[in-house]
């Protein structure tokens, strides 16, 4: 009895341990967000001000947004080239994952073995060539090279749906083939519909990458605020707002820019779990 | 060859071809033309406005005689050096904390991949304010503590700096494959130990620790490769007049040199320079997840 009783004790404490230590983790996790949001409602007068409750509170700094910067247009661009994305790797990985997947073929190991090493190999590598081809092209300073690499595939998301539809029974496919089904309608009303937490997972990543980016933007289109994205448009207000001491207006700038991307994840956050962890151990 | 899958027929060839074509253009385009294309222009000076010129091995002799192309290397193997242990220490610390019973594992899963989703852009705004000197929000805190306050942008404290923000930001993945990967392991293993008597201390570095280290490889692996490509919280933290860095990575210098100052053989030879060692450090990897990884 009095060892049981000690087991409880300890185990009590031990939880006791694993909040305190989250719970501080966690503080620091949200601290900046809480910071952002505090910010963003202050007065341009109070941006100094250490509270988390702003007083007086404004929506000043979102109108200015909205009236004296160009936010809606950056806004609106981010949001068609992430979709642009999106649409590009959804229907260009599911392709290739559906042909490593299903389809026997000559040199499908080796072809999917070459796409695997590109997991590798640093983005920026491609960079300098992809640049001098769109230059070739006449496309720099429009934003086809910001979603048209996203048709060609990619190791990642062709990978993450091969996973998947490697775990649908090859049995389906097969049974539709003896009914005289063809690859691409196997393709497109088997194993697509039957992928859908993995396409939502892609999708979701895909947006994600897309709307956060900066390099590439920032190489195609640094400084027309007309066509370019959100985050060289924060880029670029941060040099003149820093300066001019609106620390508020940034800070409303910056959460307008992430609330898309959190609403999805508080919705989705199944898929962004069982994205990364298809990806991580089913290897 | 793998004989498993379905056999395209006639015309069915055709649209195999379709299927693979965006991953062949992808290979072509994204990957090995480019690495290939990248290496053949390292080998030269080229501005754009002249035809390039052939120069042999010059730009790599550059990367490690000229202090400006020297300190992006630095910069970058320190940054992976404290980021990389970092982030898998901290996340397999994080995840450990979250698999054990408790209540309100969903809010502190959220709380930790928030910044995650968080562009490194709009993150990084918001630690300018908290790392600023006498106004921040971290220099107010350890004041309050009675401590001096810190610089976090002066020279040595900068790559500190930037490291943090940058863990900070990645932790919640880690946490994720990390949960993963304890979760996999089977409860009659723990049951079974402590049964014959072992203590918690015990059953972490016999069964877990073991059982865990295949997302510990693969979890090493991508944030090495991530920690190579950071480039966005740097951009915007350490950015300095004339679009300088106070402290520059690799990356950094790339765009820098190609698209700020057109050298376009320089800069091809700095992402060679990066792909050799990430490729390094992966065989490294590997050869190292035959000796120490174990799978089940």
């Amino acid at each position: 009895m009095s060892k049981s009783m000690g087991i409880q004790a300890r185990r009590s404490l031990m939880d006791g341990i694993t909040y305190i230590l989250l719970g501080l983790g966690a503080i620091i996790m949200v601290l900046p967000f809480l910071w952002m949001v505090a910010t963003a409602f202050k007065m341009p007068a109070d941006q100094y001000t250490k509270t988390l409750i702003p007083s007086p509170a404004t929506l000043a700094n979102f109108r200015e947004l909205w009236v004296n910067l160009p936010f809606p247009r950056l806004m609106l661009n981010s949001f068609w080239l992430s979709t642009l994305n999106v649409i590009g790797q959804l229907l260009t990985c599911s392709m290739g994952a559906f042909a490593f997947a299903v389809v026997r073929f000559r040199g499908r190991n080796l072809l999917f073995t070459l796409l695997l090493i590109t997991l590798m190999i640093p983005g920026q590598v491609a960079l300098i060539p992809n640049f001098i081809i769109f230059k070739w092209l006449g496309l720099i300073g429009t934003q086809v090279p910001l979603w048209l690499p996203a048709f060609w595939g990619g190791a990642f998301g062709t990978f993450l749906l091969r996973q998947f539809f490697l775990t649908i029974p090859r049995d389906l496919a097969e049974a539709a083939r003896v009914d005289g089904a063809s690859l691409i309608e196997i393709f497109w009303h088997i194993y697509l519909p039957l992928a859908k937490p993995a396409l939502a997972a892609l999708a979701i990543f895909t947006f994600q990458w897309s709307w956060n980016d900066l390099l590439h933007p920032l190489v195609y289109l640094p400084t027309d605020l007309k066509k370019t994205t959100l985050t060289v448009g924060l880029a670029f207000f941060q040099q003149q707002l820093v300066q001019g001491g609106k620390f508020t207006v940034l800070m409303a700038g910056a959460l307008v820019s992430i609330l898309p991307l959190v609403i999805i994840f508080f919705l989705a956050q199944k898929q962004f779990v069982e994205g990364i962890a298809l990806t991580g151990i089913k290897r | 060859m793998d004989t498993s899958g379905i056999k395209p027929l006639g015309m069915e060839k055709f649209w195999l071809g379709v299927l693979l074509a965006p991953t062949i253009i992808g290979l072509i385009f994204g990957a090995f033309g480019s690495v290939l294309a990248t290496l053949l222009i390292s080998f030269t000076n080229w501005d754009f406005l002249r035809p390039p010129v052939w120069t042999g091995l010059a730009n790599y002799i550059a990367l490690f005689k000229d202090e400006k192309l020297l300190t992006p290397l630095v910069n970058t193997l320190k940054f992976t050096a404290l980021y990389v242990p970092g982030v898998v220490a901290i996340s397999l610390a994080v995840a450990i904390l979250l698999n054990r019973k408790i209540r309100g594992v969903g809010m502190f899963r959220t709380a930790y991949y928030l910044p995650v989703v968080t562009s490194a852009v709009a993150a990084a705004l918001v630690w300018q304010m908290i790392y600023g000197r006498d106004a921040g929000l971290l220099n107010f805190i350890i004041e309050k503590l009675g401590f001096a306050p810190v610089c976090w942008f002066c020279e040595k404290n900068a790559l500190i700096s930037v490291v943090i923000v940058n863990i900070w930001g990645a932790i919640g993945e880690g946490m994720i494959i990390f949960l993963a990967g304890l979760q996999s392991i089977p409860r009659d293993y723990y049951e079974a130990a402590t049964v014959d008597g072992a203590d918690a201390g015990q059953l972490f570095r016999r069964i877990t620790l073991p059982l865990i280290t295949p997302s510990i490889f693969f979890m090493t692996l991508i944030t090495t490769i991530n920690s190579f490509q950071a480039y966005e919280y740097i951009y915007m933290l350490t950015r300095r007049g004339q679009g300088d860095s106070s402290v520059p990575v690799v990356v950094f210098s790339i765009y820098r040199n190609a698209f700020n100052f057109h050298r376009m053989g320089q800069a091809s030879a700095m992402a060679i320079e990066l792909a050799v060692i990430v490729a390094a450090l992966m065989l490294l990897y590997f050869w190292l997840e035959r000796r120490y990884v174990v799978y089940e």
